[in-house]
């Protein structure tokens, strides 16, 4: 059975599941059946137009479609955040093995500058690189979600590797003769591979929830480009009188967290049938 | 004497590809209050399954099949549900698992291993625990006790790893102690003090033991009865000395022709 | 007579106290040891548990630091050796664990385990890796089918014999064997004996044999170094250790035997209590607390024993004549 399965065999897992393959699919798929999100139809006869068969879930105050822009904004929202979590848990993974493999004062001098880095929150360092610059560029936007993002699984990483590290099957590697290369790929990762991949899926939550933060404050994606926080911070004004405009994006930025964070729980809860 | 535990026709399966496996295929056993049985048998023939599902322990995939029965003190083991299972674990019967190592929390000292069971089975205090724990590591044999309390399982030599695994089975007095190789990685004299306390612990609270070993020198001078098992099944059920003196399957018969044996001493012992 | 395939000399090994020990008491787990294996020898190590022998083999193949002595392995300091020489040497010497469970990597599938020396020093095509690793678990008594399970779906005897598979893969020179065979079943147990010996026989193989069942012992050792408290106490040909033992902590092994025979007298106990604090041994003989010697005194206590020859095996006891 593999990691997948025995998700989908939990409730909660399975639902994350759905709600994820749900998302995805719309993200992939529907833009071909809606209109296009930056088509503004009746920008002279009328803006945040209520639900109606035509639109779906109304216009905003551009009139422009809010389910086009929704599911556009999953695309740009879901990749941003995948795409961050990818490089953060890269280099976490990296480091961590290196701090603990190596151990000594290379593992000292990555340990320190974690905690130090650590200290400082996240969002902190965030809003201050974000709030100097006039418009950030996408890929930037990744890169600094991504190099921010990694400590916390450096630390996991490296604490998996010094465990292993005392047991026999890592010594007795070393006794037959090999590698550092070989010990990291063939004993080390694959064993911190679970932890890691519960790690990565709830990390996307979080910066799912980043961007869209970063994006409420306009210092994230950059209009027109639709993200889901965005599309709130676009809607602000509009709160009460067109609540459709951003309960739309909200809905989906809270169902996307759920989900990620029930599979996220499922593949924590799952021993992956070895012993405890 | 009424059994306190009584298995019958236990089975268990292990899907596989072209049919499921039944390592354990059709065990019965019972063992009474107070006795020692050793389960002595081949390699791979089903010895630490049966112990584990005796707890409802058998790693999943693995499974127990329906028509098999376990009563362990007129309860039916394998109709519990999850809280009664949870309560039976530990003080109606308590594991000694065979690979200490693997079986301990390497993040936890091997002290708070023993006084976690101990509270999770007693209404007492932390440090009444501890005291507890302390104790029990003493009676099992592990040196300064006191200070081991704080060691990391890493840090104790492989026999003393499996005393603190036989201090965490006891920590709840179970009325049954199933011992799978708990004295392995002992020489003989630590390996006799352990046997000592189990022998007294059998005698002072009727503590029944299900002793699985391959050293028939340990079932030679401790069983009471003797169960020989080969391939998942039961080949063979006597009295210590019966089978001893005249084993009437093939199997135990070439199982006791191999058995190693000391040259001669010349002063006396052995 | 050859230079030695092993030779360790003077060995101690030290773990810190720092933190949950005693801060600034080490734990003094091997205490200057010195012996020699000869190849197509086997040199058998029993002790009390606890006494170091886990550590010494760990040390012996450089796993982890040692704090004096040396340790040289067919003439070569093998502390000295870096890198790549390192790991060409370790081939040659190979260890199997005391605990079979943990010294298999989880995620690794039984027949990628027995080959991964083959892969690491490149012995053989990679397409005869699936013949060689079946004929070794063969050899070991084990189903080739086993090859595809992962460790956790093996028995504990299973995991034992895989993980003797595996280190017999690369045609090691010396094995050091950690309590190897105790998850395993007399019958099969003899079946691998056989195999060692008849390697040992075949290839000059050598066997540091480290075991608490000293029938076994007796079966496959030509000799026999007894461990107490990190101190070899007592070393000699296995047929004089086993019959006449001249130390008083070895008598007490030996008198402690179950014998696999129900209508034997009980197994006698001659030594009570603790064996020494390694984070504070005493400075006279290590048993003094609890020797079983009638002739044990205050000179006992005072100075340590030097190992010196007594009849045919060397002993390290102030007071050790013919055996008692
Ligand atoms: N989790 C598992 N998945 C699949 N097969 C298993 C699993 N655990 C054990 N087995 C198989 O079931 C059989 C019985 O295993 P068990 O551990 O009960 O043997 P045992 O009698 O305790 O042997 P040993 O004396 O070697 O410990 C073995 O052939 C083993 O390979
Ligand atoms: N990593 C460690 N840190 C601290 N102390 C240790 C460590 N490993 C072993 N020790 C201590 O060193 C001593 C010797 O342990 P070792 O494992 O070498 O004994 P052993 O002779 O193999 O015993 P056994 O027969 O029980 O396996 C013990 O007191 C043990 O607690
Ligand atoms: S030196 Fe003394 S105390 Fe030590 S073993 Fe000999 S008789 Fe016993
Ligand atoms: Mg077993
Ligand atoms: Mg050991």
């Amino acid at each position: 059975m593999t990691a997948l399965q025995r998700t989908w065999a939990d409730r909660g897992g399975r639902g994350g599941l759905l709600v994820l393959a749900f998302l995805v699919l719309l993200a992939l798929l529907g833009p071909l059946a809606l209109p296009d999100p930056r088509a503004q139809p009746d920008l002279a006869t009328g803006t945040l137009r209520p639900p109606t068969a035509a639109h779906l879930l109304g216009t905003d105050h551009l009139s422009r479609d809010v389910l086009s822009r929704v599911v556009t904004g999953a695309r740009v929202s879901l990749s941003v955040a995948v795409g961050a979590v990818l490089l953060a848990v890269t280099l976490g993974a990296g480091v961590g093995v290196v701090a603990g493999y190596a151990g000594g004062w290379v593992d000292a001098a990555l340990m320190r500058t974690v905690d130090a880095a650590l200290a400082v929150p996240r969002i902190f360092l965030l809003l201050l690189v974000t709030a100097t610059m006039e418009r950030i560029p996408l890929g930037a936007l990744v890169l600094l979600l991504g190099v921010t993002g990694w400590f916390g699984t450096s630390r996991l990483v490296r604490s998996e590797v010094l465990r292993l590290r005392a047991l026999d099957f890592v010594r007795g590697a070393e006794a037959l003769g090999a590698g550092p290369g070989r010990i990291v790929r063939q004993h080390l990762l694959p064993n911190v591979l679970r932890p890691l991949t519960v790690a990565t899926t709830l990390a996307v939550g979080d910066v799912i929830l980043l961007e869209a933060g970063l994006s409420f404050l306009g210092l994230g994606v950059q209009p027109p480009m639709p993200s889901w926080g965005g599309m709130i911070y676009e809607a602000r004004p509009y709160l009460v009188d067109a609540p459709w405009t951003s309960l739309a994006p909200g809905v989906a930025i809270v169902l996307a967290v759920l989900a990620v964070n029930l599979v996220g729980e499922a593949l924590a809860a799952d021993r992956g049938g070895l012993p405890a | 004497m009424t059994a306190l535990l009584e298995v019958r026709d236990l089975r268990i399966a292990f899907p596989a590809p072209g049919g499921d496996r039944h390592p354990v295929d059709g065990v019965s056993l019972t063992v009474a209050p107070g006795e020692l049985l050793a389960l002595v048998g081949e390699s791979g023939s089903g010895k630490t399954l049966t112990g584990l599902a005796l707890l409802r322990l058998v790693p999943p995939p693995g499974r127990i099949e329906p028509g098999s029965s376990i009563r362990l003190d007129r309860t039916d083991v394998l109709a519990l549900a999850d809280e009664p299972l949870r309560q039976l674990r530990g003080r109606k019967a308590a594991m000694v698992f065979q690979d200490p190592l693997a079986s301990l929390n390497p993040v936890l000292t091997v002290g708070e291993q023993v006084s976690e069971t101990v509270r999770a089975h007693f209404p007492v205090t932390a440090r009444a625990a501890r005291q507890r724990a302390e104790a029990l590591l003493a009676e099992v044999g592990l040196p300064d006790p006191a200070r081991r309390y704080a060691a990391y399982p890493h840090q104790l030599s492989g026999g003393m790893r499996q005393r603190v695994m036989l201090a965490i089975a006891l920590a709840a007095e179970p009325a049954l102690l199933i011992a799978d190789e708990p004295t392995s990685a002992l020489d003989v004299t630590v390996q006799a003090q352990v046997l000592a306390l189990l022998d007294r612990l059998r005698a002072a609270h009727g503590m029944a033991v299900l002793l699985i070993t391959h050293d028939l020198g340990i079932v030679a001078s401790r069983a009471d009865r003797v169960a020989v098992m080969q391939a998942g099944r039961i080949v063979e059920t006597a009295p210590t000395a019966a089978l001893f003196r005249a084993p009437a399957h093939p199997y135990t018969q070439s199982l006791l022709a191999a058995i190693p044996r000391l040259p001669r001493a010349a002063g006396g012992a052995t | 007579m050859t230079a030695p395939l092993l030779e360790v000399q003077d060995l101690v090994v030290h773990y810190p106290g720092g933190g949950l020990f005693r801060r600034g008491a080490p734990v003094c787990a091997v205490n200057g040891v010195s012996f020699s294996v000869a190849r197509g020898e086997t040199l058998a190590l029993v002790g009390e548990s606890g006494s170091g022998k886990s550590s010494l083999a760990r040390t012996i193949l450089r796993l982890q630091a040692k704090q004096g002595g040396t340790v040289r392995f067919g003439g070569t300091d093998l502390f000295a050796l870096r890198g790549r020489a390192l790991r060409a040497e370790r081939r040659r010497l190979q260890i199997v664990f005391q605990d079979p469970a943990s010294s298999l990597n989880p995620r690794m599938r039984i027949g990628d385990a027995v080959a991964e020396g083959l892969a690491i020093h490149a012995l053989a095509p990679r397409a005869e890796w699936p013949a060689r690793v079946a004929a070794l678990l063969g050899e070991v008594g084990l189903d080739p089918a086993l090859a595809a399970r992962w460790p956790h779906e093996l028995s504990g005897g299973q995991k034992q014999r895989v993980a003797i598979a595996r280190a017999l893969a690369v045609e090691p020179a010396l094995v050091v064997l950690d309590e190897a065979v105790s998850a395993l079943d007399v019958s099969v147990q003899a079946q691998v004996l056989t195999l060692l010996t008849t390697l040992q026989q075949r290839r000059g193989l050598a066997y540091l044999f480290i075991a608490h069942d000293l029938a076994v012992v007796a079966q496959v050792a030509h000799r026999v170094a007894v461990l107490y408290a990190g101190r070899v106490v007592e070393e000699g040909p296995v047929g004089s250790i086993l019959t006449a033992p001249r130390h008083p902590y070895t008598q007490a092994l030996l008198a402690a035997v179950p014998a696999p025979d129900p209508s034997a007298p009980p197994p006698r106990l001659l030594l009570q209590g603790d064996p020494p604090d390694p984070s504070a041994l005493p400075p006279g003989c290590p048993l003094w607390p609890r020797c079983p010697h009638p002739a044990r005194d205050a000179h006992c206590q005072a100075e340590r024993p030097a190992l010196r020859p007594v009849g045919p095996t060397h002993a390290a006891c102030h007071h050790a004549g013919p055996a008692a």
